[in-house]
Order: C-alpha cells, then structure tokens, then sequence
C-alpha cells in the first residue's frame, strides 16, 4: 500500500519514528547500562559508559533480593495461574463460542462486567477473609485471584478461535460417536491449542508482573514473588542503583527475551483481547 | 451437560469477584476496622467522604488523569500508527519497539524513571541540574508530582495504543485510500477524511477504556508517590487502599471503591447507549 509519494513526507515519517524509537529505548538503555556500575560512577553520571564492568551488582542484587526463592515462587505463581486458566477458560470459551447453553448472554455480559470492576471493590473483605481462612501467604489463593481476574480475557479470546473451527468437525465426530467430553478433549482442544499456547504465554507475563495483588497476599519474605521483592529492596534495603537496575535486569530479561522471540503471539494476544472483547 | 463446563470458571468468579463486591457495597454503609463486627452507620461514609478535602483531591486528579490519557496517548497512538502506515517498510520493528514497555513490570518501569531520570542525585534532572539548568524532581512537587507519575505511565501505555490503532487501520479498505490518492489528498487529509473515520469504533472503544482504566490507576501512583507529597497525586484507588489497609477504616475504603465503580458503570452505560445508536442507524 502507497499512501502518499513525496519524498519529504517519507523523510519526516521516519525522522518522526525514530524519535519516538530512542524515546522507547532510552529508560531500558538506562537501565541495562547502569545495572554495570558501581554506585559512585552512576552519581556523577547516569548517562557514561561503565568504568569497569560491575558484574558483582548481579550477584549482590541476586542474594538480597533473595531470588533463589522469589524467582522460583513467582515461577510456581505464574505456573498455577496458567494452569488454571487455561483448563477453566478453555471449557467456557467452548460452550460460549457454540452458545450451546440459553443463558450464554448472561455469562457472556457479567465476564465482561468484571473485567471492568475495580480491584479495590473486591479487595478488601477477599483480604480479612483470607486472613480468617488463613490463606494469606498462600500462593495456591493468590493463583485462583489471578485466575478470577484474568480468566475474562482469556475466554473472550479463546472464544475467537473456537469460533473458528468448522461446527461440522464436532458433528462429524458425534456422529461417529463420540462423547461431548471426547469431541471437546480430543477434537476442540488440540485444533485451539495455538489460541490456548497464547493465553498461556500472556497470562504468565501478567502474574509475572503483577504488582497490587501479590503484594497485598503475599508478604512473608519466603513467599513474595520476585517483582514484590524487587520493589522492596529499591524502597528500603540499599540505595546502591547499581545493583537495584541490576535486580530489575535480572527480573525483565527473561521477560523481553521471550517477548521478541514470540512478539507475533504476545501483540495478537494482548492488542487483539482488548479489542475484539 | 454443557452447562457444567462454566461451572469451575464461574465458581472461581463469583467467590472472588462476585461475593466480595456484594460484601464491599455493604460495607460501604458500615464501619469496620477489619477484625471486629461491622457497625451499620448508613450513608455517614459516603457524608464524611463529602466533606473530605483529600477525597476531592483524589477525584480531580482522576479527572485531569482521564483528560491527559484521552487525548496525549491517544493522539501519540493514532500519529504513529498513521506514520508507520505511511513508511510501510520496518513497521513491524517499530511496533515491536513501541509495545515494549507494555511487557515491563510496572514496579521496574517506575524505579527506572524514579532513580535513573527523575532523582536529583543518581538521575538524568541531577545530571541537567549540574550542568547549570537546574530542574527539580517532579514527584517530589505538589504541583508536578502528579504529572511526573502521568509521564511514567505514558510511556509505557502509548506504545499499547499505538499497535492497536495500526492494525485497525490496515484494516481500512484499500479502494478508499487509493481513490483519495488519485484524488491527491494530502497526508492530513488522508488522515482527517479516509483513515480516521474508518477507525472510529476502534478509537471510541479505546476512549471509553481509557476513562475505565483511568479511574482504576494504582501501580504507578503508589509505586512513584504514594500518593504524596500532601495527598497532590492521591487518586482514587491509593486513597481506597490506604484507607482500608494503613488506617483500618475499611467502611470508608469501600465507600470509595463503589465511587470509582460508579465512575466505570457510567462509563459503560455511555458506551452501550452509543453502540446501540450505531446500530440504530
């Protein structure tokens, strides 16, 4: 597609995105340069290439933001999350896409009515009642949190790609007969299994990152997740930026990593579940 | 049968949302410190938040924040993706870049402008300060702070939009574009008569978003500020929090999350009374 000719217009076109390009990059070079400094080096200037390369800012932020244990519960999170969603999210987006029940309105409306409800309006008796149950510092309760929270999205947009498939597969497979349970497991699930690998990846990003939630349910120090444990460590513990950029290297690395490798899956995903809603 | 597939999806959303909301819009008529029995009071949460000068400040900045990302963002968004339609060639790599941000922690994304741009000693404004031209760190001004979080928000968000607005719009039919161009329309009348229009709905549900979310800000202002210096950033859902978490009075805490659901509800009414009148027509 052309849309228009002049050559200036290009010339401006690209001066502009590329602007707008190292206005992007430009916080993440910050970060990523200075997570090699030493703290006195970034005091006289953040922007300077490293005097000599820091690498034991890694080491150090690794051990007092205790990763060893933070990653690995922010792993076990974002895992469960996934599981979760992705089994009951899948189930629903089916019945939903195939209207196989009267009252798919309903349940279509109020999903989509919760996606739009405040955190704070279930916040609160959810925490004094965990609190009664015991279920704070649990992270099986904040999975099924997140699971409440994201599952919206992930069935509207699983929905999309059970729309897709030919409703003649599912007859042809009754017809043969199949149970419903069969025509579902062994017929649906493996065709959406792109859709389902989607959700998985972008649900995982969320409770990766999640902030609000986490750090109001989990605050033992062996049960925050990595990015709770991050924010604690630049709030209180040292004021070495150094190794605070390098902790957040350690943390949005994997994250970008897995982001430019499957970019396709991730924009898709998250641009179009907020559209097609 | 196939009713049962909803159940553990549905069961897991009303013991989470559904039930909790109930229990807050109760709430929102009691006092409650968070341990004992709730108190029923009536509307005196809702008069004492009235009467609350922070409350008020807490609205506005919700309304200014509205105003800042209904237009800033949006406008970024819509000129960029405009722009990448025009060049065509690398529109892939800009998108990827732009959307970005979006894939970082909100808590890392605001010590990085926090320590490394915004700090007087360790950032960026400490680096212009020495250099003569001295610029005070935004969030620690009653009259910046909030701003300064906006700043921080946006660019994590434009990106988002951005990606959004291109691929509606190569969603455009061609025969339009190309009989404006036979036409010779400039670039901004392409923009103003052919491809703005085409990409109404797109625009109207991401504006109608926009104001949702923005009454739901919370990462960013609690990360960056708390809210301070002197409640000048407080919104909405920091004031909600605090209230419910540091100062135990949960009552008014959930007085003010219905306030913010009001806000949404409304929004949301607007948005179905609009998409019923394009169907209307």
């Amino acid at each position: 597609m052309r849309l228009i000719e002049s050559r200036t217009t290009f010339v401006l076109t690209y001066t502009a995105l590329a602007i707008l390009l190292l206005i992007t990059l430009f916080p993440i070079a910050l970060l990523v340069l200075n997570s090699l400094k030493p703290a006195t080096q970034i005091v006289q200037s953040p922007l300077a290439w490293p005097e000599v390369y820091r690498w034991d800012n890694f080491v150090r932020a690794w051990n007092d933001a205790r990763f060893g244990t933070t990653m690995l519960n922010s792993a076990m999170l974002a895992a469960l999350t996934i599981v979760l969603v992705c089994s009951t999210g899948s189930l629903t987006a089916y019945v939903l896409a195939r209207r196989k029940i009267k009252s798919w309105k309903i349940v279509t409306f109020y999903l989509l009515a919760t996606t739009t409800a405040p955190i704070q309006l279930f916040l609160f008796p959810l925490y004094f009642g965990f609190a009664k149950l015991g279920l704070i510092n649990n992270v099986f309760a904040v999975s099924l949190i997140y699971t409440a929270i994201y599952s919206p999205f992930a069935v509207m947009l699983l929905r999309t790609y059970f729309l897709a498939v030919p409703k003649e597969l599912e007859e042809a497979a009754l017809i043969d007969g199949a149970t419903h349970w069969q025509v579902f497991s062994k017929v649906m699930l493996p065709i959406v299994s792109p859709g389902i690998l989607t959700v998985a990846l972008i649900i995982g990003l969320y409770s990766w990152n999640e902030f609000l939630i986490a750090t109001t349910f989990l605050q033992r120090t062996d049960r925050l997740t990595a990015v709770v444990s991050f924010f604690l460590l630049s709030g209180q513990y040292t004021s070495d930026w150094g190794e605070i950029m390098a902790a957040a290297l350690i943390i949005v690395l994997p994250v970008i990593v897995l982001f430019i490798a499957l970019q396709r899956r991730f924009i898709e995903g998250m641009a179009g579940g907020s559209v097609k809603g | 049968m196939h009713r049962l597939y909803l159940i553990p999806t549905l069961l897991i959303n009303v013991a989470i949302i559904f039930i909790p909301a109930a229990l807050t819009i109760a709430l929102a008529f009691c006092r409650w410190d968070g341990m004992g029995i709730p108190v029923f009071v009536g509307l005196a949460n809702f008069r004492q938040l009235l009467a609350d000068r922070v409350f008020w400040m807490a609205l506005g900045n919700n309304v200014i924040w509205t105003a800042i990302f209904l237009t800033v963002p949006i406008a970024m968004g819509l000129l960029a993706a405009t722009m990448m339609l025009v060049a065509r060639r690398g529109s892939a790599f800009f998108q990827v870049i732009y959307f970005l941000p979006m894939v970082i922690a909100t808590a890392i994304t605001a010590r990085v402008w926090q320590g490394m741009i915004y700090s007087p000693l360790t950032g960026i404004a400490g680096l212009i300060t020495r250099a003569g031209f001295p610029v005070p760190n935004p969030l620690t001004q009653t009259s910046t702070a909030l701003y300064g979080i906006a700043v921080v928000d946006l660019w994590h968000w434009w990106g988002f939009l951005c990606v959004i607005f291109f691929a509606a719009l190569r969603q455009v039919p061609q025969e339009q574009i190309e009989a404006a161009r036979i036409e010779g329309a400039s670039f901004w009348q392409m923009l103003r008569y052919v491809l703005l229009p085409g990409i109404r709905p797109t625009i109207t549900l991401m504006m109608i978003m926009t104001i949702i979310w923005s009454f739901l800000v919370f990462d960013f202002v609690y990360i960056l500020t708390q809210g301070g210096p002197a409640f000048s950033s407080e919104v909405l859902s920091t004031l909600a929090y605090r209230s419910a978490f540091y100062d135990l009075a949960v009552g008014k805490a959930a007085a003010v999350a219905v306030v913010i659901s009001l806000f949404g509800l409304a929004t949301t009414a607007v948005y179905i009374r609009l998409q019923a009148k394009e169907f209307d027509q």
